[in-house]
């Protein structure tokens, strides 16, 4: 309200000790010289990860039981399920007539990683782990097929185990 | 009539009708697991639990006759409290594999659990388990899963006629079996599979293919007998997957033929999916442009009376119509659709149709079968036939020609032609027994016409009708029975030699320079001369590919809007469901490009405009799905001469069931069927 009865004259004079006493850069600094201080909110990726909850959706894998008998037996109900239709499944009876898939495909740029699959799973076969680290250079690669799930499966077995186990209270 | 309350609705039932029927037509839906409607009622899966006033406990609706005044609710807390125990106790014993079960997302006891299951299991004892059997190469087994509704046991013993099934020990440890490791034996066995409520009974080559939720469901029309049963086919991405029968009360009620269900997978095998041209000797691939080039330069030569065209077994009638409008437009007189060389004459309808009508099968009390299995060539038929005798105790029928168990009480009156003469004198006890009858009716097989003298037996046959009072103006007893869905479709299109035009015969020994065979492949091709050029239009590299000069590769039945004709002449549209193989094309586009290529189009370029100019030719295509019982003309009067009848035995139309036509043919099912499935007892009989 004062400067409403400054003069137009005296409005000019303030703006100019103002820029001349840099006083903005003086607070603006001030800031700076605070967070100096702080702890830091970024982490240095790659050579620093956050912490993931144990419900994050990564990449998909598919899992076997300790005896190594794949666990998914074509139900079909990720396929069902998926709102991408990302998911594609043939089966047929195996040699010792029990179901199992004979094609097994998750095409991932089409996956929006929801997570049903993994909550329509009767088995708990097809699962999302932590993984969120796999970028390729070409579009093929993108899609998967049995052998690669499987192949995630196992080299995130342990990881995989104690996540759905964690989460198994709330299920 | 009996007047009952269902739930406050006042509504007025014969006196025969069950509880549940009386809810049915009040517009409630009763649970049921063990009750069906086509089937004898058995009571024991106790699902269908209703209240009716004054009586103190739930009362089984399916089994309770409605009585007058009767209060009924089907949907109290009491009634829901029942049920809810009932399926309790259903799935105290039911594994819960649905994930791998193939009736999974199309299962009574998956939906009823729905309605009145409980979220989880009170029982913590052991479950039973049960041996699978084993039921033959079509029936897969998994018998834990049963919950003894027995339905599958009072199909086979009661429509199919085939008492292979039974239950041993009672309680939890009542178990369906065969009693001794032999697949089942029925032409129908099939059926068990649809009528099972739980994945129990599912069908063996369909096993872990597909979801019910993936398919994509088209009408159509069987074409491997000529019953014209209605079917719904299962397809996903171009593959037919399965077969299912659609219900039709006039024709195949619910229920469909083995071979109609199960030779899907020769769909895929052996198929032509190309042109093919024989070159020195040679088969050699071609281009479609090459082919009809060929064709054109092949027909361009020859005279109009030396070229023939032949129409096979599965063709819808669009190809026919075209086939027969090019030759006509080519100036050529030999026509026929009758491969297997029937005597059947074209000029009246009621020489070559089943008059009596399927649905006239029901008022039907006599039979006389004349070189006819009906079991294996239309067992669809057959069942219904059977259903006859079992409802009407003076139902009696007689069979000449080879004896076989037909399911029913059938009396063999010989073999050969001396025993159809036999029957023309009134004293002979059948001919008797036939004239006593109210409706009786006779039914001719294609083999007793195919015989050297055909004729002299549709006429034998013919003055045994009339003897029995068969040709009256209300009841047309007289029947022919097709084994091929395409021949009546033929007949009615007059695919048949046109003046001065040569038959089957005459055109395979020689009578023709170019011959086109229209998916006909049940000819003896060894009978054509080296020097006739022979053009083959089908699907599959059977019989007729491999003497062929030129192939054509046409569509299957899954894979072409058609037409077919019934035996009883109903005329039934099929749909197409996936696309043909590779170049092959529907069988009626090819035969129009091909009258193109010889300079003579012909004057239609759709479809619509095809099935136009076939209503021209014949009104029966005009009214799909109606048939009407034509009477009997007076002085309609074959042309055969009974004198010339020969003592010759009846043969029968195949010997084995399971392989009959190039799918079937084609089709590893089929193949195991005709080796594993005993041929059934030579029983009947008596």
């Amino acid at each position: 309200m004062a400067r409403l009865g400054m003069t137009r004259l005296g409005v000019r004079l303030d703006r100019t000790a103002r820029s001349f006493l840099l006083l903005e850069i003086l607070s603006g600094m001030a800031i700076t010289l605070r967070y100096f201080f702080k702890p830091k909110a970024t982490l240095n990726y790659p050579y620093e990860k956050n912490a993931i909850s144990p419900r994050f959706k990564g990449e998909h894998a598919l899992r076997r039981y300790p005896n190594g008998e794949e666990r998914c037996i074509a139900c079909k109900l990720c396929e069902a399920i998926c709102p991408a239709q990302a998911i594609t499944i043939e089966a047929e009876p195996r040699a010792d007539g029990s179901r199992r898939t004979t094609r097994y495909d998750i095409d991932m740029t089409k996956c929006i990683y929801c997570g049903l699959c993994e909550e329509a799973c009767p088995v708990d076969a097809i699962v999302e782990g932590p993984n969120f680290e796999f970028a390729t250079e070409t579009r093929e690669e993108l899609l998967y097929d049995k052998a690669k799930l499987l192949d995630n499966g196992d080299r995130w077995e342990p990881e995989l185990a104690k996540r759905l186990e964690l989460d198994a209270p709330y299920r | 009539m009996a007047k009952v309350t269902v739930d406050g609705i006042e509504i007025e039932v014969p006196n025969g009708f069950t509880v549940l029927q009386a809810a049915e037509a009040a517009g409630k839906e009763i649970p049921r697991f063990c009750y069906h409607e086509r089937l004898s009622i058995a009571g024991n899966c106790r699902m269908c639990l209703v209240e009716i006033e004054k009586m103190p406990k739930p009362v089984a609706s399916c089994g309770q006759p409605v009585g007058e005044g009767m209060v009924i609710f089907t949907d109290t807390e009491k009634v829901r409290q029942a049920r809810r125990n009932v399926m309790e106790f259903l799935l105290i014993n039911h594994p819960l594999d649905c994930p791998i079960c193939d009736q999974g997302g199309e299962c009574d006891l998956q939906d009823e659990a729905m309605g009145y299951g409980r979220d989880h299991s009170r029982y913590l004892e052991n479950k039973r388990a049960v041996t699978d059997k084993n039921f033959g190469p079509l029936v897969k087994t998994v018998m834990t899963r049963c919950i003894q509704c027995t339905r599958c046991v009072r199909f086979l013993s009661e429509v199919a006629g085939v008492p292979e099934l039974g239950a041993t020990s009672r309680g939890e440890t009542m178990e369906i079996t065969n009693y001794v490791e032999r697949g089942l034996t029925s032409e129908l066995s099939g059926n068990i599979i649809d009528l099972c409520p739980v994945g129990a009974l599912t069908a063996k080559p369909y096993a872990f293919v597909a979801r019910t939720w993936e398919l994509r469901k088209t009408d159509s029309i069987d074409v491997f007998d000529a019953v014209g049963t209605n079917i719904r086919i299962d397809s996903r991405g171009g593959e037919v997957l399965r077969i299912l029968p659609r219900i039709n009360d006039a024709v195949n009620e619910e229920w469909l033929a083995d071979k109609s269900r199960f030779a899907l997978d020769g769909l895929k095998r052996k198929r032509l999916d190309r042109p093919w041209i024989r070159v020195a000797g040679k088969l050699q691939p071609a281009s479609w442009d090459s082919a009809l080039a060929a064709l054109a330069a092949r027909i361009a030569s020859a005279a109009p009376s030396r070229i023939g065209a032949i129409a096979g077994n599965l063709c819808d009638a669009e190809s026919m119509m075209a086939l027969k409008d090019l030759m006509t437009a080519l100036g050529s007189h030999n026509l026929d659709c009758r491969q297997d060389g029937t005597a059947l004459d074209a000029s009246q309808r009621e020489f070559y149709l089943f008059n009596t009508t399927i649905e006239g099968i029901d008022e039907a009390d006599a039979v006389l079968f004349v070189g006819v299995d009906p079991r294996r060539e239309a067992p669809v038929l057959n069942a219904r036939l059977r259903r006859r005798w079992v409802e009407n105790l003076n139902f009696v029928a007689g069979m000449i020609g080879r004896k076989t168990d037909v399911t029913y009480a059938c009396t063999h009156l010989g073999d050969d032609g001396a025993a159809l003469r036999a029957m023309l004198d009134p004293e002979h006890e059948f001919t008797k027994k036939l004239a006593a009858a109210k409706k009786p009716m006779m039914i001719i097989g294609q083999q007793a016409l195919a015989r050297l003298d055909g004729a002299a037996v549709f006429a034998a046959c013919w003055q045994i009708a009339g003897a029995a009072d068969m040709l009256a103006a209300d009841w047309h007893g007289f029947n022919v029975l097709h084994n091929a869905a395409a021949r009546v479709g033929g007949l009615d299109l007059g695919f048949v030699p046109q003046e001065g035009g040569k038959d089957v015969a005459a055109m395979l020994n020689g009578g023709v320079d170019v011959l086109w065979l229209l998916g006909a492949d049940e000819l003896d091709m060894t009978k054509i001369p080296p020097e006739t050029f022979v053009i083959y239009q089908g699907h599959h590299g059977d019989r007729g590919a491999a003497r062929a000069d030129l192939i054509l590769p046409g569509a299957a039945y899954t894979e072409k809007p058609g037409t077919y004709v019934n035996t009883e002449g109903r005329a039934q549209l099929a749909q197409r469901a996936i696309f043909p193989p590779g170049e092959a094309r529907e069988d009626w586009t090819i035969i129009r490009a091909a009258s193109a290529a010889l300079g003579k189009p012909l004057p239609y370029n759709d479809i619509e405009a095809l099935r136009r100019r076939m209503i021209k030719v014949s009104p029966v295509f005009g009214a799909p799905d109606v048939v009407r019982r034509i009477a009997h003309a007076d002085g309609a009067k074959p042309a055969g001469d009974v004198a010339h009848l020969t003592d010759a035995p009846f043969t029968p139309a195949f010997e084995t069931y399971y392989q009959t036509d190039p799918i079937s043919r084609a089709s590893p099912t089929m193949a195991k069927c005709a080796t594993e499935i005993p041929a059934p007892l030579q029983r009947a009989a008596e």
